[in-house]
């Protein structure tokens, strides 16, 4: 799943088996690469953007590189950007975001993993019903469960705190990880969880010394998942973020939305780059991963 | 502050049904979810099926089609809100060119907007659906279409009529996957156009929002909220029975 190795050297026809480059073969190259201009001309225009002075952007030719690349509108986006009355750019919102997000994906991940394991190991006299109604919570909608949720909330004082948000992400975060885990576990040969059985282990040392380090793959996958899912999330940072708590996401829409009179461009692009860079590096940094847990998590089940 | 309770009955559905707002919202979604589905759909695999006839730097292609889906809708929004800006975005650019009556601005076009909102959304969720093909069409038995391709069976019809039913679990995930996103559409939408111009973005997501927190008219908002909830119900739950059917039956095949 790595780039193709390169042979070493170029003397003669390399690459796979040569082929004759037929009209069907310029086509599909054609749109191909066409796509990918598609998919990657907004964000490079997003990127360009945060990089020109005002007055460049205002001569307009959207696509032409930068004359003189400047970061000066990404030190404003970061931490002078106004959001209403406070210039404090999206650097709040970016420590929010780590905090919210880092103890959400260890929650998550391990309570999911030990649902996951639970029910697939430990079934109990209703445990599909269980799971039915646990991929059911996966799908509804959240507006239907924000107002309970907000009042819940507001009762305990925990509303517009960190704290609140991490349980939200935990308990919203949960059916998704079960799934994968269970899907996950359904490979596991159950001779193995019998063994330890008869050797006397327990529910918890199954789970602590057999199951989980096996779990590896399954691990990483639903931790890049879980961790750009709750970066990118939005709703649940507006709604239960409040004041001092609003996650990176949150906080741009509000920067975009305190932008009056002549717009800057350059910042606003900038603080819509800074907010995606964190899921884009990890998307790019573990590409493969991405992919199995997109089809780990929906091709079976 | 306390909420009163009063059983009204339906009232408060009569009240969200009569809405012209919620009336356009329902309507958003069903234009936008159909136009979203099926063009990601349709992209998706035609992108998987030419990615899969061993082209070179597939891994590099396929990483540019799902990077988008590494972006939050907000910033999804954003972008795209840029991008199609009238004034300093793609149709300025296009002008630019010498092309002086190209017009393109979708966003501040009432009956254009909703289109800008499903092609936004195309770009963003195309990339899972193609992954999804692709894995589909790893697993297609190969053996099977090579002797069909001996037996003189084109190409194109391999792949419009015999791949097709043999992807029906990928493409029964990617439905599902794309009527949860469609459903709640909410953070695309506030970033991209908020419900404008005028209320002709609206979705029931949006609607549902502004009437808990903006207007806190909470009755009306709850009640369009369950009607998002019912109509998942409605699309999700046969697709999703289906697919078990589905999975049991290649299971017992097997």
């Amino acid at each position: 799943m790595t780039t193709q190795s390169r042979p070493q050297q170029f003397e003669g026809p390399h690459g796979p088996r040569p082929r004759r480059v037929s009209p069907m073969r310029v086509v599909t190259y054609a749109i191909l690469i066409a796509a990918a201009l598609f998919f990657l001309l907004p964000v490079y225009v997003m990127i360009i953007t945060s990089l020109k002075p005002m007055e460049e952007i205002r001569t307009g030719a959207m696509l032409a590189l930068p004359q003189n690349p400047s970061f000066e509108a990404w030190s404003i986006a970061w931490s002078q950007a106004c959001s209403g009355v406070r210039c404090e750019g999206v650097a709040p919102g970016f420590w929010n975001s780590v905090q919210i997000t880092i103890p959400s994906v260890i929650v998550s991940v391990l309570a999911g993993a030990l649902t996951g394991y639970t029910m697939s190991f430990w079934k109990f006299r209703g445990s599909n019903l269980v799971f039915a109604i646990l991929i059911f919570g996966a799908f509804v909608p959240y507006q239907i469960l924000l107002y309970p949720l907000v009042r819940v909330y507001a009762s305990l004082g925990i509303f517009g705190t960190v704290g609140g948000l991490v349980i939200v992400h935990s308990i919203f975060g949960l059916p998704l990880t079960t799934l994968m885990f269970r899907n996950f576990f359904v490979s596991i040969p159950t001779e193995l969880f019998k063994a330890a059985r008869v050797d006397g282990a327990g529910f918890l040392r199954i789970f602590w010394q057999i199951v989980l380090p096996m779990s590896a793959p399954i691990i990483v996958v639903t931790v890049i998942w879980q961790a750009t899912g709750i970066w990118n999330d939005f709703l649940m940072g507006l709604v239960f973020g409040g004041r001092e708590a609003k996650p990176m996401t949150a906080l741009l829409n509000n920067i975009i939305l305190s932008e009056f009179g002549e717009r800057r461009y350059n910042v606003e692009m900038a603080a819509t780059f800074l907010t995606a860079l964190v899921p884009l590096a990890i998307y790019l940094l573990s590409g493969r991963w991405f992919v199995r847990g997109i089809t780990a998590g929906s091709v079976k089940g | 502050m306390l909420p009163r309770f009063e059983w009204v009955g339906f009232e408060q559905y009569e009240k969200l049904f009569a809405s012209s707002r919620w009336q356009v919202s329902v309507e958003n979604l069903f234009l936008f979810g159909t136009v979203y589905i099926v063009a990601c759909l349709l992209l998706g695999y035609v992108l998987a099926v030419l990615i899969d006839q061993k082209v070179r730097g597939e891994t590099l292609l396929r990483t540019i089609y799902l990077s988008p889906h590494a972006l939050s809708l907000v910033v999804t929004g954003l972008v795209w809100s840029w991008f199609l800006n009238p004034q300093f975005g793609l149709q300025a650019f296009v002008q630019e060119l010498g092309f002086e009556n190209f017009r393109f601005a979708w966003l501040s076009d009432p009956k254009m907007a909703i289109h800008a909102v499903t092609l936004t959304a195309v770009w963003r969720g195309t990339g899972i659906v193609m992954i999804l093909m692709l894995a589909g069409l790893r697993g297609v038995d190969a053996e099977m279409i090579k002797s069909l391709r001996v037996d003189g069976v084109p190409k194109w019809r391999i792949y419009t009529q015999v791949i097709p039913p043999i992807l029906t679990p990928m493409i029964l995930t990617s439905l599902v996957l794309l009527a949860a996103g469609v459903i709640n559409s909410y953070d695309l939408v506030v970033a991209l156009t908020r419900g404008g111009p005028g209320i002709s973005t609206q979705v029931p997501a949006l609607f549902v929002m502004e009437h808990f927190f903006a207007r806190g008219d909470v009755g009306v908002a709850t009640a369009g909220a369950a009607i998002m909830l019912l109509s998942l119900i409605v699309v999700a739950g046969p697709l999703i029975l289906w697919r078990r059917i589905a999975s049991r039956r290649q299971e017992a095949a097997q």
